[in-house]
């Protein structure tokens, strides 16, 4: 029986933990994210989970025990946004290495500089190499529901890795909505208990964790990390299957909204996905073929999969919300145009940049972007490359 | 406390097995060994290691020579990564989840670099959280594994390679950071500090009484480098009792807040003797440094008086 109510996305990841119970929760407060060990500890406190959290003194300690109680056998989570995260930056690929299943709750905030506190995806995507699978989220629903199949993912014996569920700083983390929330006897059956094979506090089998590795070793573990990375999105599927029959709610690696006969395609990700979904409504209306792909899983990336959704439109607009500083565009736009080549699929694309540290992404500039495409194909007029969206003039 | 046969302690069977590949003489092996001996046999225990030269020459893929479960995460964080080892412990018992007769004890190892300087946050985290663990520091006094770089635990005229003496430098400008203090003013269960001498026993008891203290404890080690230190492998123990002799290396320990001396020597041995057999003090022993050596002495002198004031002596 499924249970109607209203929360924020915060509200909504806090929830969840509530339900799984996991071991473990060291955390280090960093707005927009905050809510969530402060949510976790009150249900700590009102005894209605049995986690233990541990008030670490930053998010580079959160990470650093969140790998310890791992490794220890534990069920272990943290959260975090921006700065946060690049702190951990060292102890994220350390995790993914050490193929820990740990779970991180993403609200992601701009990166600094100028410190900014609203919602871009600088942060996850500064840690997009870090050998972690990324999720993101379009509302709160689908926050929680990701969230819920986080560990069925990153605990599957084939995957073995940390996983961030990502979702958009204010936009969704402080903005409440209706959700629809399952039972806590369902999600802990679909989550399981975790039985790790291998573990520090398994008496009489001690192991040894983080080895040194000379270079007769070294290029084997990577290696094997991307291979279990590959592996994951297999497992996501699956995993998605599995939940669409607790929920009757579907996910994919992504979401095409009208795009079967689409002539022009909006590729984006998070919460600005809604405002895109509303202009293709609107740009319908008037006749115009216009879709939309919001990735969901942005790690592994579906590059392929990705490209052969492109394959029967004659433009495509790339959105980033981070900027890369590399003079080519955003990791998106980089990213799908690369996948795009080794298919042989000669679609145009334009990458924007748009939604820098919570600057508004408005349905006028969804209208004015597919205009842009349009004009394009139809009259040849090539629109700038990784041009800003929404600058002030 | 048990008592202590030396004979005895020393047959026990080594929690760190041979085959390392820590140099000759090494005073982190030395120091690691005898803590490792203070654990009832019947413990488990989970070790960590922040990075450096232990880490890097005792778990070289794929051998280990720890007979226990061991886990090096990075360089500045073996407290935080023990304390969520140590949490986990907590609450997999809580829920069932281990056996209840099996007993784990948590010990962390590190050097003077990944303890007083990069890894002193982490550390003073773990320490105020009041996890039950034990964070040994191997006190080398310098970044030995990169090559013998200053620390923050190097002491004042030392000569390292980013410290070095010369024309113009008489080598280090500071005075070494008093690590075991700042720590027991944590409010920590347990504060030891010690060497290698007298038999062992002094930090025998330390490492017990650390290991089976309820909360979180802390043991400072002066471990002797001889490629840093600069004297004959041979001599450690030797360099270890000028240490002490000279007041230059305190055995103390404080004990929930109360500090106690737990070592005296009868004559206080001027500072030249733990000096001079050290290549790393060379230059001090130059015609015309004698003000130098001054300088040194009453440094050692004052941290001796105080010391002697916070036990109450």
């Amino acid at each position: 029986m499924a249970v109607k109510d209203r929360m924020s996305g915060n509200e909504a990841v806090a929830f969840a933990i509530r339900q799984i119970n996991p071991d473990v929760m060291p955390a280090f407060p960093i707005t927009p994210s905050t809510e969530i060990p402060q949510m976790v500890s009150t249900y700590i406190a009102n005894g209605e989970i049995d986690t233990e959290f541990i008030p670490v003194e930053s998010e580079h300690s959160a990470m650093s025990a969140a790998i310890g109680s791992e490794a220890a056998g534990a069920r272990t989570l943290t959260a975090t946004s921006s700065a946060g995260l690049a702190y951990m930056w060292e102890e994220l690929l350390l995790a993914a290495s050490n193929r820990m299943p740990v779970a991180l709750a993403l609200v992601n905030r701009a990166l600094s500089g100028p410190i900014n506190i609203n919602c871009d995806h600088s942060d996850g995507m500064g840690a997009r190499d870090t050998g972690w699978i990324q999720i993101y989220a379009e509302n709160n629903q689908e926050v929680y529901d990701n969230f819920i199949q986080a560990y069925p993912i990153a605990e599957d014996p084939q995957v073995h890795l940390p996983i961030m569920i990502c979702q958009d700083g204010f936009i969704t983390s402080h903005a409440v909505e209706n959700i629809e929330l399952l039972e806590d006897g369902d999600v802990k059956e679909f989550v399981g208990e975790y039985e790790p094979e291998e573990f520090l506090l398994n008496p009489g089998k001690p192991i040894a964790v983080g080895p040194y590795s000379v270079t007769n070793y070294a290029m084997e573990a990577k290696k094997n990390q991307a291979d279990a990375l590959k592996r994951s999105k297999e497992v996501i599927l699956k995993v998605a299957e599995e939940f669409e029959k607790i929920s009757g709610r579907k996910y994919g690696l992504f979401e095409e909204y009208r795009t079967e006969d689409a002539d022009y395609i909006m590729l984006i990700m998070g919460s600005a996905a809604g405002t895109a979904k509303q202009a293709v409504d609107d740009l319908r209306e008037q006749g115009k073929k216009a879709g939309v792909i919001k990735l969901r899983v942005f790690r592994p990336f579906p590059a392929d999969e990705l490209a052969e959704a492109l394959k029967g439109a004659k433009a495509v607009a790339v959105m980033d919300r981070t900027e890369s500083y590399n003079g080519n565009g955003g990791p998106l736009g980089s990213e799908v145009t690369a996948g795009l080549y080794r298919k042989k699929i000669m679609v145009e694309t334009v990458n924007y940049i748009y939604g820098l540290g919570g600057r508004d992404f408005t349905v006028q500039e969804v209208y004015d972007i597919f205009g842009e495409l349009e004009d394009f194909i139809e009259n040849g007029k090539a629109p700038e490359q990784f041009q800003y969206i929404g600058l002030r003039k | 406390m048990s008592s202590y046969n030396v004979k005895e302690m020393m047959s026990k069977k080594d929690r760190l097995a041979p085959g390392h590949r820590m140099c000759a003489g090494c005073g982190a092996t030395i120091g690691v060994r005898a803590v490792l001996r203070a654990l009832h046999e019947e413990d488990h225990a989970v070790i960590a290691n922040a990075t450096g030269c232990l880490e890097v020459s005792s778990f070289m893929y794929p051998y280990t020579a720890w007979e226990d479960s061991y886990i090096h995460n990075a360089f500045e964080n073996a407290g935080a990564t023990l304390s969520g080892v140590e949490t986990a412990y907590k609450v997999l018992k809580k829920k069932g989840k281990l056996p209840e007769d099996e007993h784990f004890k948590f010990i962390a190892f590190g050097g003077d670099g990944g303890t007083y300087d990069i890894g002193f946050q982490s550390l003073s985290g773990a320490m105020e959280r009041g996890h039950d663990m034990v964070y040994v520091c191997y006190d080398n006094g310098a970044y030995m594994n990169t090559g013998i770089q200053r620390s923050s635990a190097t002491p004042r005229f030392a000569d390292t390679t980013t410290t070095p003496a010369g024309k113009c430098s008489d080598g280090k400008m500071q005075n070494r950071k008093d690590l075991a203090s700042i720590i027991a003013d944590h409010d920590v269960a347990y504060v030891g500090q010690s060497t290698f001498t007298l038999n062992f026993n002094d930090l025998h008891q330390k490492a017990e009484k650390a290991i089976y203290t309820e909360g979180a404890s802390f043991l400072n080690i002066m471990t002797p480098c001889p490629r840093g230190w600069r004297y004959p492998t041979e001599d450690i123990m030797e360099i270890c009792r000028l240490a002490v002799e000279t007041c230059y290396w305190p055995m103390f320990e404080v004990e929930h807040g109360k500090w106690r001396l737990t070592y005296e020597p009868k004559k206080k041995l001027p500072i030249e003797d733990f000096l001079r057999p050290q290549g790393r003090f060379k230059h001090l022993f130059k015609p015309g440094n004698e003000h130098l050596i001054e300088q040194f002495q009453a440094e050692v002198d004052r941290r001796w008086e105080d010391l002697l004031y916070k036990c109450n002596r």
